[in-house]
């Protein structure tokens, strides 16, 4: 089976998050960037667990964007992809993101793309989507339990009110959240031969964006926290249903 | 500009975040001039009330072929919709069904999308819409510029209308391609109100000590019809679904009161919750940085606030 793992660079959940240029810019100065939780825990690590039970799969990482992305994707070949394609821009939005993608899953025939179900900056998830459409084969949203059988791909998916269990062909695109693996941590073997695994760059294609982020900014601060005394619960209650007017 | 909403449903009902965006979406209509219309594949009970949020024109197809939500039909079913109604506007809330679809349709459409939005757009110059990026600790005003506009709201964001107005349901014919998605079974999440659509949300951390405790946070979210959430430790240890968990990679909310409990408050956790409008924070440790992010607080055990916060409400309930 050829499985492609779609990764993103963002910035560390703990970092600072402040704007630049006018607000129109994400402030990276003293940002520590990391591999997209969803891609990695999720998406990565299911496609390692699916290639440890049948050794004849090989997994593909794409990413894109520029050189500095190369630290993330040598991490992503270091827990256990095979070889990595880096398409050389710096990602904007969505659906040139998708439209860059394409271009090498059509040339690459895989049998099954991975994504996370979004990246923890732009909270978009909708590059799997997008990407499927213009593959033209089935998108599986939200997964948390993928396997496989032979051409048949069994996916537990989050639907509104539960979780249903869908059976479906390959090839596919599924996109890949909490439940579907157990994060991992990459070893020093891992680590040794990730450093001559092949990574190859590959120019983007012209297309421009449908929609684009123009301006930033970050929420009024909270006012402040109204302590309540242990003993007396009853006046936070009386808070929240006079006060609030919640309760 | 002409609008259509995408109404969803399970269970034979309209979802709540459904009746958000349709009351978003005639608000859209209202602003530029335009009509706000509907479409619904399947027959829910309550579609004859959409007038009610505004919205005047229903299309309702009925297929076979829609019991599993395969992206890629529903796609093409509603780009034959958006081609007869002429939309300029597509809304869809940003529910895992709107996720599913949403993308699709805006790649066969050559739309712009917008997922995530929490405001109505801005029309004085261009076309731009807020959304929430860094899992809620920033906005980004995001510019559209392509002639067909899809957005996806996010659910607790826009408060449904209460009006008077009638809705037309009209009958749609379309193709409807066989899916390539075979649902063989499903599971029903076990709390009875869902986490992304809930008013009040209870949601408890380590501080509980351990699985059996939860007794009482689960009387607490029943007596004010809350659903239950879970800080990130909690369903890594399996004390919890993972389902429940909210945070930077769990599930982020925005519910009007949100009670946490045992929970410290780590920056990621408050990344899934800071949205909500007000926030009540029972911890026993004063220095806990999630005070910090709260509108009220207790310092104190939580084994012994909680019982006394449920027979406080019971008393303004009137329950005794």
């Amino acid at each position: 089976m050829k499985i492609l793992v779609c990764i993103s660079k963002t910035p560390d959940t703990t970092a600072k998050i402040a704007f630049t240029d006018n607000n129109t810019k994400f402030a990276e100065a003293g940002v520590q960037w990391i591999l997209n939780p969803y891609d990695e825990w999720y998406a990565l690590v299911r496609a390692i667990e699916l290639k440890e039970k049948d050794a004849s799969s090989v997994i593909h990482l794409v990413n894109v964007g520029g050189t500095d992305a190369e630290p993330i994707i040598r991490k992503a070949l270091a827990l256990g992809g095979d070889e990595a394609i880096r398409i050389n821009v710096t990602p904007t939005d969505p659906f040139t993101v998708a439209t860059q993608l394409a271009e090498v899953a059509k040339q690459g025939g895989y049998d099954l793309i991975l994504t996370g179900k979004e990246t923890i900056d732009y909270n978009n998830g909708s590059v799997g989507g997008m990407l499927a459409e213009m593959l033209d084969i089935p998108y599986v949203a939200l997964a948390t339990n993928l396997q496989i059988d032979g051409t048949t791909a069994t996916v537990k998916r989050e639907i509104e009110g539960g979780e249903e269990t869908v059976e479906v062909s390959l090839p596919i695109v599924i996109s890949a959240q909490k439940g579907m693996a157990e994060a991992r941590i990459p070893n020093m073997r891992g680590i040794m031969a990730a450093r001559s695994k092949p990574l190859k760059v590959v120019e983007p294609v012209q297309v421009e964006p449908l929609a684009k982020a123009v301006e930033f900014g970050l929420p009024p601060a909270k006012a402040g926290v109204k302590l309540v005394s242990p003993d007396n619960v009853e006046e936070l209650v009386r808070l929240l249903h006079e006060e609030a007017r919640i309760i | 500009m002409q609008v259509l909403v995408f109404i969803d449903h399970v269970d034979g009902h309209i979802k709540k975040a459904s009746l958000e965006a349709a009351s978003y979406g005639a608000k859209i209509a209202e602003q530029t001039g335009g009509t706000a219309e509907a479409v619904v594949l399947g027959n829910p009970a309550d579609i004859d009330s959409l007038g009610k949020q505004g919205i005047k024109k229903l299309y309702q197809l009925q297929h076979d072929n829609l019991q599993a939500i395969d992206s890629q039909v529903y796609t093409k079913i509603l780009e034959q919709v958006v081609q007869k109604a002429g939309s300029q506007v597509i809304v869809f809330s940003n529910n895992s069904t709107g996720k599913a679809i949403a993308p699709r349709l805006a790649v066969r459409l050559q739309a712009g999308l917008v997922s995530g939005a929490v405001a109505l757009p801005d029309t004085s110059n261009g076309f731009t819409v807020r959304k929430n990026v860094f899992s809620g600790k920033a906005f980004a005003q995001v510019s559209v510029t392509s002639d067909i506009k899809i957005i996806a709201l996010n659910p607790n964001s826009f408060s449904i209308t209460e009006g008077d107005g009638a809705t037309e349901i009209v009958p749609f014919e379309a193709t409807v391609d066989a899916p390539k998605i075979k649902v063989t079974g499903s599971t029903k999440t076990s709390g009875k109100v869902a986490l992304t659509e809930a008013d009040v949300v209870v949601s408890a951390g380590r501080g509980l000590k351990g699985p059996e405790n939860w007794k009482m946070v689960e009387e607490l979210a029943d007596l004010l019809g809350a659903a239950l959430a879970c800080s990130r430790p909690v369903a890594d240890a399996n004390w919890r679904p993972h389902n429940e968990h909210v945070g930077q990679t769990g599930i982020a909310i925005a519910p009007n009161l949100y009670i946490a409990i045992g929970i410290s408050g780590a920056i990621q956790h408050l990344a899934g919750v800071n949205r909500s409008k007000v926030i009540v924070v029972v911890n026993k440790d004063a220095e806990a940085p999630f005070f910090k992010a709260a509108d009220y607080g207790i310092v104190g055990d939580a084994f012994e606030v909680v019982p006394k916060i449920i027979d406080a409400v019971k008393k303004i309930k009137g329950i005794s």
